[in-house]
């Protein structure tokens, strides 16, 4: 057959690129769109209100003195547990339900596709950030009014932004890990050990020789991250082994994560 | 307007594909017809890039697909009804379509319409479809951005025959304004009643592509006619006078010869012929005979 002639050209040159903002969109809906979805925010929500209305009765009743920076922290902290799931949803459940074919055929630049889905999980920290001050808000005005004790109105501002880089880091971490094994359950189990069990193996291993714990601290992603938390990166040390342990837990995992996808074959 | 040019596909040591090249035309509808796992998929799937070829490439209307802009816009793709989140509901699915390739949510409703989803079935969730509106909604899916070029892969899977009779209609008419069609199936009927031209693939190869006359033409072989009379006897033995082999095939004959032959002899005997049809089993048997080396079952048969 001879292919060199092209008789049926398809003119294209009119037609724009979808636009990222547009790919974020889409990702976003995505979000929400499924019982699976829209359950985690239900409950993580839920969860926050609940906590945050208890610790309000309690004050109320007992006259104790709260702060608003603690209310806001404490619902800030509730949402963390749980947001790096949706970043893992994000990514798993267009693999588990096959819906990357459809994804892949309307935007063949994978990369982009990746890309808007962690600006989704970026903009759903910010969304955290702007909740979790609303209902800080709400509870210390019920506190202030109600109760008969002491409240506290400062903003803690460097510990708001350190909240917010960590919960990207978090999330970051658990989208990696998505992108990595493609998998739901098998992720989210993952990210727990990753988060919660590895650095505490960590400390451990650490405290048996003491040039062992200095050198795992540069590897121990939880601990070197807690100064970026606090807002208190001071020393050139601390720098050195947030970006190490960084480079380690979020680097490793998200380019093998991102190789996997832009390569794979999907199915 | 599909340039499919000396793809290969392999898998460690597997060839999926092998060395196929074929085109599709606009105003066409083209079949890809083979049994299963002969690399018909595995041919859709490198077109739209979802999987990398080994050797050769796919173009578009001259583009790879890859570097469409809003691809959706120019080519229609349903690789497989139901990989879609089976939580989403039959309209959320389009929805999303529509937002992406940036067109109006009216356009939605008007692709709903088209398929005949009603606005309840839209609101269900998939996985409370059946097949059938799967396919339905993954037709709509495919056309909603208007494209010229519809890349369907067993469409009238799960379909009922009045289903398959409306996307015979559909795809039809698609064909009629311009469009280029590419469809497969491992059903032989399917196809023959859409498609302009066919692409007959086994085992990774193609074994034959024309339209049907010249596919039966390119054939040749000796013609067979099944016929039924009033007096089968009669004509038996006029037919046999004639030269013609004659058996015996159910409650009727099978001849050795063409239709017309077997009706002069009926006209020429003064035999009332009752039925009267080629028996050579036309496609299907070419459709067999071509692919039977990749036939799961023409392997266990001889046995």
């Amino acid at each position: 057959m001879t292919t060199t002639a092209q008789p049926f050209h398809l003119d294209v040159s009119g037609t724009a690129p979808v636009p990222f903002w547009r790919q974020v969109l889409v990702e976003l809906r995505k979000s929400y769109d499924t019982r699976a979805g829209l359950w985690l925010l239900i409950s993580i929500a839920g969860l926050v209100a609940l906590v945050e209305g208890f610790i309000v009765v309690v004050t109320v009743i007992e006259g104790g003195f709260i702060a608003f920076s603690d209310l806001a922290i404490i619902a800030g902290g509730i949402t963390s547990l749980l947001l790096p799931v949706l970043a893992i949803l994000l990514v798993t459940t267009e693999w588990s339900q096959r819906s990357a074919m459809v994804t892949f055929s309307l935007e063949p630049r994978r990369s982009r596709v990746v890309l808007a889905k962690l600006v989704v999980s970026v903009l759903y920290v910010v969304a955290t950030l702007v909740a979790m001050y609303a209902i800080a808000v709400v509870a210390t005005a019920i506190c202030d009014i109600a109760g008969d004790g002491a409240v506290s109105w400062r903003v803690d501002v460097s510990g708001t932004v350190g909240f917010a880089l960590v919960q990207v880091l978090t999330m970051t971490i658990g989208f990696a890990l998505g992108a990595l094994l493609l998998n739901t359950p098998a992720a989210i189990v993952v990210f727990f050990l990753y988060w919660y069990l590895l650095p505490i193996v960590l400390f451990a291993v650490g405290s048996i020789r003491e040039w062992l714990g200095n050198a795992l601290e540069w590897v121990n992603f939880q601990a070197a991250v807690a100064p970026l938390g606090d807002w208190q990166l001071d020393t050139a040390e601390e720098w050195g082994k947030l970006l190490v342990s960084t480079a380690l837990w979020i680097g490793v995992p998200m380019v093998a994560g991102l190789t996997r996808i832009l390569r794979a074959e999907v199915k | 307007m599909i340039v499919v040019d000396h793809l290969t596909k392999r898998y460690g040591g597997f060839t999926a594909v092998e060395d196929v090249s074929f085109a599709c035309r606009p105003g066409r509808v083209t079949g890809f017809l083979g049994p299963n796992g002969a690399g018909k998929t595995t041919t859709m799937r490198v077109m739209v890039g979802l999987t990398p070829a080994s050797a050769g490439r796919v173009t578009i209307g001259g583009h790879a697909f890859a570097s469409i802009p809003n691809p959706g816009r120019h080519v229609g793709v349903l690789l497989d009804a139901s990989a879609q989140h089976a939580g989403r509901t039959g309209r959320e699915i389009l929805a999303l379509g529509a937002t992406a390739m940036g067109l109006p949510s009216s356009r939605v409703d008007e692709m709903l319409h088209l398929v005949g989803l009603t606005d309840g079935e839209a609101k269900r969730r998939l996985r409370n479809y059946s097949l059938g509106m799967k396919q339905r909604l993954g037709i709509a899916h495919a056309l909603l951005g208007d494209p010229s070029v519809l890349i369907l892969d067993e469409p009238a899977n799960g379909l009922d025959p009045a289903g398959i009779r409306w996307m015979r209609g559909l795809l039809r008419g698609y064909a009629d304004r311009g469009g280029t069609v590419l469809l497969s199936s491992h059903l032989l009927h399917e196809v023959e009643m859409i498609a302009d031209e066919m692409i007959l693939i086994g085992n990774g190869r193609i074994v034959a592509q024309g339209d049907q006359r010249s596919l039966l033409a390119s054939r040749g072989g000796a013609a067979s006619a099944l016929v039924m009379s009033l007096d089968n006897a009669r004509l038996g033995a006029a037919l046999a006078a004639a030269g013609h082999a004659v058996t015996p095939a159910g409650p009727g004959l099978r001849v050795a010869a063409t239709a017309e032959q077997v009706g002069r002899a009926a006209l020429d005997a003064q035999v009332v012929l009752t039925d009267l049809r080629d028996g050579g089993g036309g496609l299907e048997e070419l459709f067999l005979e071509l692919t039977s080396s990749s036939q799961r079952d023409a392997i266990g048969a001889t046995r």
